[in-house]
């Protein structure tokens, strides 16, 4: 009996070890002192509305700068900001602000986020193109998606009930879209939180009296069945159609930056990238992509 | 004689053997750890709301409630799917079906049961819902049901593979002194040959139930993630798996909301370990017979 505890004892021990042993392998990549000629690596995380921009730019970038070998994954606002603070991001991609509870959490870390607005974005309110209704105000907008209106019939449409569809809690395009067009109420507990944009066009496409938001690149290219609803300031403002020239110049009431988040003010390869970013190449290839150059 | 090579051996026998306990205590303690502060701040009873808000301006809300039910709702229906469509099947392919046709069955069912649930939940998203909507003229199809559909399919070949082999194990020596009483062949079957196999096949049911409150992609895709709480299938529903697989990539370390999540977890660990046991009880009753 006594031996066989000794025996499992061991065994549990060996297995510890090993558990302990996996979690020290994080080494770290990227260190600024390179060679030239040897890769240099630049991982590049968060937003998935910003995923295909930040993939088009990595790609320009590596074509000019063929030791430059940078990795780009999406998972969500959040996430990126997630990875920022815990070190295993060089950039975070983000499609909000970065929150005042984020920050007193970097500082506890001991780094300082540092914020670059690279781009701009509009968000495209979408519906069936079936469905009657062409313009609605913000505030219609934002009271459909507390559950205030409940029905097309309340917005001059016909009588069918609304199916709101939203991004998951996890994309920063749900907190944008709640602070600035729901004016911080709460989502209806009737929403249904889709994974992806992908999702919310493909549900759009075939459920005739739903309603959704995309960003304004998915927006334009979604397809026949998908229709973007023109949008009023408040109810005497004109409907703006949304698009490059309204996000720019402001007209468009639901827009917000695209940014990129450093830990610190850039440096290395980090700061060429950040550079090539906001050159000229790098801001046709934001217009390309389908979303807002800053200037 | 004991030389240091059986020893050795014996060891490594023994870890291998005692890894999943070391596992499974690991992820109770490491649940405990992340979820435990919940208890005192906010509080234990904020667990038992009906509203989900993790993400407000105004007030958050970590109610389970809606969660707990709609992963119950989306069991209960995949599981009343799949029973028929396992148990007979398996009845037939044990029992009625030539050689040929077992042969061509089976590795149908094997590849059904290989296929990527992502892949199942997207033939559920362009394929399925479009038609739940028509069939039943909802403004939607991303419902309940659409999602128990989905989760019975990924279920029924864990259920036909373990319930057959079950009946393949009742003697031979049965059937044949049933069929010799001038039962005929229904009678055998159904008198005889699937009252003995019963505890395999109500351990089939167990382990495709097991397979359903713990699948997570198809469900995510299909249900429409409404946290909201019904015992309706044509409403949209947000289940327990879905919740943590969505939130868990954005919720800050540590948080109220983090905690909640690992709350989600524990409850969805315990009904599987209910489960389980359920299954091991119904099967050591019958044993006894």
């Amino acid at each position: 009996m006594f031996r066989r505890l000794t025996t499992l004892g061991i065994a549990i021990g060996i297995a510890v070890l090993v558990l302990v042993g996996c979690n020290k392998n994080d080494s770290s990549k990227n260190s600024d002192s390179l060679k030239k000629g040897e890769p240099k690596y630049l991982t590049i995380k968060g937003s998935d509305t910003m995923v295909h921009l930040a993939s088009a730019w990595a790609e320009a970038y590596m074509e000019a700068h063929p030791e430059a070998d940078i990795s780009v994954t999406g998972g969500g606002s959040g996430t990126g900001i997630a990875a920022l603070l815990n070190g295993t991001t060089d950039i975070c991609i983000a499609s909000r602000s970065i929150k005042a509870k984020e920050i007193k959490l970097a500082e506890e870390k001991g780094l300082s986020p540092n914020e670059i607005v690279t781009s701009r974005d509009g968000i495209a309110v979408v519906v069936n193109s079936e469905n009657p209704v062409q313009e609605l105000t913000i505030e219609q907008i934002g009271k459909i998606y507390t559950g205030a209106y409940t029905n097309w019939s309340q917005l001059g449409g016909e009588d069918h009930d609304i199916v709101i569809l939203s991004r998951e809690s996890s994309s920063g395009t749900y907190v944008f879209f709640q602070e600035h067009v729901m004016k911080k109420k709460d989502y209806s507990p009737e929403a249904m939180l889709m994974p992806s944009t992908s999702a919310i066009i493909q549900s759009v496409s075939q459920d005739v009296w739903s309603i959704g938001y995309v960003g304004l690149g998915y927006g334009a290219q979604a397809g026949d069945e998908v229709r973007m609803l023109h949008v009023k300031n408040d109810a005497n403002s004109p409907a703006i159609v949304p698009s490059v020239v309204t996000v720019q110049d402001g007209s468009y009431g639901i827009a917000r930056p695209l940014h990129f988040y450093t830990n610190g003010v850039p440096s290395g390869i980090t700061k060429e990238f950040v550079d090539f970013v906001l050159s000229d190449a790098g801001q046709e290839i934001v217009l390309e992509s389908g979303y807002v150059p800053i200037k | 004689m004991n030389t240091w090579q059986d020893k050795a051996i014996k060891t490594i026998l023994v870890g291998s053997a005692s890894t999943s306990i070391l596992i499974v205590f690991l992820i109770f303690v490491f649940l405990g750890k992340e979820a435990f502060p919940f208890i005192w701040d906010p509080g234990f009873f904020e667990l038992w709301q009906s509203r989900w808000i993790p993400v407000s301006f105004q007030e958050e809300v970590f109610g389970l409630l809606p969660l707990i039910s709609g992963s119950l709702l989306v069991t209960g229906l995949a599981t009343l799917l799949m029973i028929p469509f396992g148990v007979f099947g398996a009845i037939y392919i044990a029992e009625i079906g030539s050689e040929t046709e077992r042969s061509f069955l089976k590795p149908f069912i094997e590849i059904l049961a290989g296929i990527p649930s992502v892949v199942i939940g997207f033939f559920g998203l362009v394929v399925l819902s479009p038609i739940i909507k028509t069939m039943f003229g909802l403004n939607t199809g991303l419902t309940a049901l659409t999602g128990a559909i989905l989760l019975a399919l990924m279920a029924v070949p864990t259920v036909i593979t373990v319930s057959e082999d079950a009946i393949q194990s009742v003697p031979r020596a049965y059937r044949e002194a049933s069929l010799a009483l001038g039962a005929n062949r229904l009678q055998t079957i159904f008198r005889i040959i699937v009252p003995a196999a019963l505890p395999g096949i109500i351990a089939a049911i167990m382990l495709g139930m097991g397979r359903v409150i713990g699948e997570t992609m198809a469900v995510l895709m299909v249900t429409g993630n409404a946290a909201r709480m019904t015992l309706n299938p044509f409403d949209s529903v947000r289940t327990m798996t879905a919740t943590i697989a969505a939130e868990m990539g954005e919720v800050a370390f540590g948080s109220h909301h983090y905690q909640a999540l690992f709350w989600v977890g524990i409850f969805l660990l315990l009904m599987t370990f209910g489960l389980n046991l359920i299954a091991q009880r119904v099967l050591r009753k019958y044993q006894m017979r």
